[in-house]
């Protein structure tokens, strides 16, 4: 900044009269330009030119070791038809659904609990953030063990409980398989959650709820008509991150089945990973990947909107 | 590792003189001999040539050791360096394509199955290596010509294969009512069937388990007659001999312990040495263990060969271990020396001891190493490479081939049928039409 303020008066005293060029050196928004020039070629190098390689080499059929030739929509078309692409679509959007929503809910009720006054709060909110400073890998392979068709500790409790009598198949059948990939992606969520919307919480001015208190509010009418209006625009930020996380999610369901049984599990992201770059097929590989995108953009696209309408924002129901 | 010691000495007193030699060779006279072959040796690396080598990682400890003393040898004799990074098996093959596609990072890659057929383009050509191995150590296999070899050029050089064979108890073979083991399919189910009603049930991986579960599928395909491709590389997979395989599979899955569907590569050997599993498919890594962690189990288990198909004969598909150098390296002849002064009697009949059966040859000579009779049990891994076929089975081995055993379709369509997600015709359809798009 100090430069440039130092190199302008010297500018000014070398013409006269004010050039093009003098009159741009001085323009704050070609400076402004110049300024932005680093972080714009990180973006465009680091996320715009990777982006847009991988939607040109969906409509390549290129291979790892040679590079491809233009096919058009065959990719797609092809995918199209492709009963195991439909599988990883419908798993994605059902693992997505279902793990935001519970991720919400815990989320949103361990937020209200750990708002209140209450004996090692500090100790106790760094412990809910733990599944979340795990390394992915890390919990994911105790999660698999935990799952383990042989070895699991559910299983076993429950056998010297004797509610069941043989182990639970948790990745092996296809609906136990579902939940369990779920439930440990939940697991991992949800600090997140909780704490992001903890610290919307405690932006909530305590006045309003002394207010409602004198107005005679019920607890469920203070939460709704103060604490929900108020949180919405936090809560549109913390679960559009939360989704769009779930929707690419990899690692957790990369350690535990590797898309099985039987591709039960696999979401678009590991069908990519598997056709992509373990088959070798870079062009269908990045053809799912490519067709992640709409997804993801609408799910932005309505915590966006959704921003932006002012009676949203404000919490107003009418 | 204490014991293994002891018996290859003792091992070693009774064998091949050649061959003590070579095992109790320390490291000084280990390099003395590698400054020797180099003095003679048709390749001569590049002065100060630097190698990037990445490997799968070592599943018997020793067989690692046995390498590096191999890569310091070579290093000091010729005045290189060698940098060698493992990576577990499932990682190999990304960094490995990785790195063809950018054409950097790597100059040669010791992977898996037909990973130099995945890019056999960004492979050099590696057949004078071959040649002079072949002449040396009395010629390679057919098999292990399959796994080497692209349209008459060598584009890898198979170093060696694990064997995915049985691994069972014998005494819950022998309670089952079978004296030793059975050598033909029907045999085989009746075994399986009996052990599960016993209470000892076998298991084998019907999971995404790159090593574990191609292995055997393939091998049950085979056996009925069943083919993914014919000589022509035609998808021939929807046929009589395939639904005939799915049958007979899931006979064999109805009375496997609960979960293999699930099961990855390391399932099965966790099960058998918990003494949970008394059958599976598998290299001979749980008996290694057990000798060391588990002695009653390892007293208690033998190998076998996977029973004979329809037709009389044994086609397995085991897990093969191609080198490969590529073609942007600035050091091909160090990696070409590398390889040949690897794969010499000198260096790989140590190594392969070290392995202790985890690794078989494809170099016939190999045959006689003492290692493969020491012990009776190791013994059916000697003839790995005699009834291996590669991924392509009657077909010809390429990039296609990789791509299908990659995407596991062979794997799907059984683990489709068994599991109940699909009837036998959509399965066969199904594994077609992933198959027909592979084989364009």
């Amino acid at each position: 900044m100090s430069t440039v303020q130092t190199s302008l008066p010297a500018g000014a005293v070398a013409s006269g009269e004010p050039s093009w060029w003098s009159r741009l050196q001085t323009n704050r928004n070609f400076i402004a330009l110049w300024f932005m020039l680093p972080a714009a070629a990180f973006l465009i190098l680091f996320l715009a030119y990777p982006l847009g390689l991988g939607v040109w080499m969906s409509f390549t059929d290129e291979k790892i070791g040679r590079t491809g030739i233009f096919v058009g929509l065959e990719n797609y078309e092809w995918l199209w038809d492709d009963a195991i692409f439909w599988l990883a679509v419908f798993n994605t959007l059902l693992y997505t659904i279902v793990a935001s929503a519970i991720k919400f809910a815990i989320g949103l009720y361990l937020a209200l609990l750990l708002n209140r006054r209450m004996p090692f709060k500090a100790i106790i909110r760094a412990i809910v953030l733990i599944p979340f400073i795990v390394p992915t890998v890390l919990s994911a392979i105790a999660f698999w063990w935990i799952y383990d068709a042989q070895f699991s500790i559910i299983s076993w409790s429950l056998i010297k409980l004797g509610i069941i009598n043989h182990n639970i198949d948790f990745l092996g059948d296809t609906n136990w398989a579902r939940a369990s990939v779920i439930i440990a992606n939940i697991w991992r969520g949800v600090p997140f959650v909780a704490i992001t919307l903890l610290a919307g919480l405690q932006t909530v001015s305590p006045s309003l709820y002394e207010a409602a208190t004198l107005d005679g509010a019920t607890n469920w009418q203070r939460f709704r008509y103060i604490t929900y209006p108020l949180l919405t625009p936090i809560i549109a930020v913390v679960m559009t991150f939360s989704v769009l996380f779930t929707f690419t999610d990899f690692q957790l369901i990369w350690a535990l089945t590797r898309g099985g049984p039987v591709n039960a599990t696999h979401l678009m992201a590991t069908l990519s990973y598997q056709r992509g770059i373990i088959s070798g097929r870079l062009g269908e590989g990045a053809a799912i990947a490519t067709a992640m995108i709409p997804f993801l953009l609408a799910a932005i696209a309505i915590s966006w909107f959704g921003m932006q309408r002012r009676k949203w924002q404000q919490g107003s129901d009418q | 590792m204490a014991d293994f010691l002891t018996d290859r000495r003792s091992l070693l007193k009774g064998g091949a003189t050649v061959l003590a030699a070579a095992a109790t060779m320390s490291s000084e006279q280990l390099l003395g001999y590698a400054k020797a072959w180099a003095q003679t040796s048709p390749w001569k690396p590049e002065p100060g040539a630097k190698i990037n080598l990445l490997r799968w990682k070592r599943f018997v400890e020793a067989e690692d050791v046995a390498f590096m003393k191999i890569v310091d040898a070579f290093q000091k004799a010729n005045n290189v360096t060698i940098n060698v990074s493992n990576e577990s098996y499932d990682d190999v093959q990304p960094k490995a394509s990785v790195a063809a596609n950018t054409g950097q990072g790597l100059d040669m890659v010791w992977g898996l199955y037909t990973l130099p057929f995945l890019f056999s383009a960004k492979c050099v050509d590696m057949t004078d290596v071959a040649d002079y191995l072949g002449n040396k150590c009395g010629g390679w296999t057919d098999s292990g010509k399959a796994y080497g070899m692209l349209d008459g050029k060598w584009i890898g050089i198979p170093v060696a294969a694990t064997g995915g064979l049985v691994n069972y108890r014998v005494a819950a073979m022998e309670k089952a009512g079978f004296k030793e083991f059975p050598k033909d399919l029907a045999g085989f189910s009746e075994l399986v069937k009996a052990m599960n009603k016993n209470g000892t049930p076998a298991g084998m991986a019907l999971g995404h388990a790159s090593g574990d579960a191609n292995g055997w599928v393939h091998w049950a395909l085979w056996a009925h007659g069943g083919n993914l491709i014919d000589k022509d590389n035609k998808v021939v997979v929807n046929s009589p001999e395939t639904a005939k395989a799915l049958e007979y599979v899931k006979g064999l899955y109805d009375n496997f312990v609960p979960g293999t569907a699930s099961w990855n590569d390391s399932s099965n050997n966790k099960a058998f040495l918990a003494g949970q599993l008394y059958l599976t498919v598998n290299g001979i890594s749980i008996y290694v263990t057990a000798k060391k962690e588990n002695p009653q189990i390892a007293e208690d288990m033998n190998h076998a060969h996977l029973p004979a198909g329809l037709d009389g004969k044994t086609r397995e598909l085991h897990l093969g271990f191609p080198i490969l150098v590529y073609n942007f390296t600035k050091y091909p002849q160090t990696c070409k020396a590398f390889t040949a002064f690897m794969l010499e009697p000198d260096q790989f009949n140590p190594w392969i001891e070290a392995a202790q059966g985890y690794l078989s040859h494809f170099l016939k000579a190999y045959d006689a190493n003492p290692i493969w009779t020491a012990d009776p049990k190791t013994t059916p891994y000697r003839s790995v490479a005699a009834t291996a076929q590669t991924p392509a089975g009657v077909g010809k081995l390429g990039e296609a081939a990789a791509a299908a055993i990659a995407d596991f379709v062979v794997v799907d369509m059984f683990a489709n049928y068994c599991t109940g997600r699909e009837d036998v015709k959509t399965a066969m359809a199904t594994a077609e039409r992933s198959a027909k798009r592979i084989f364009r």
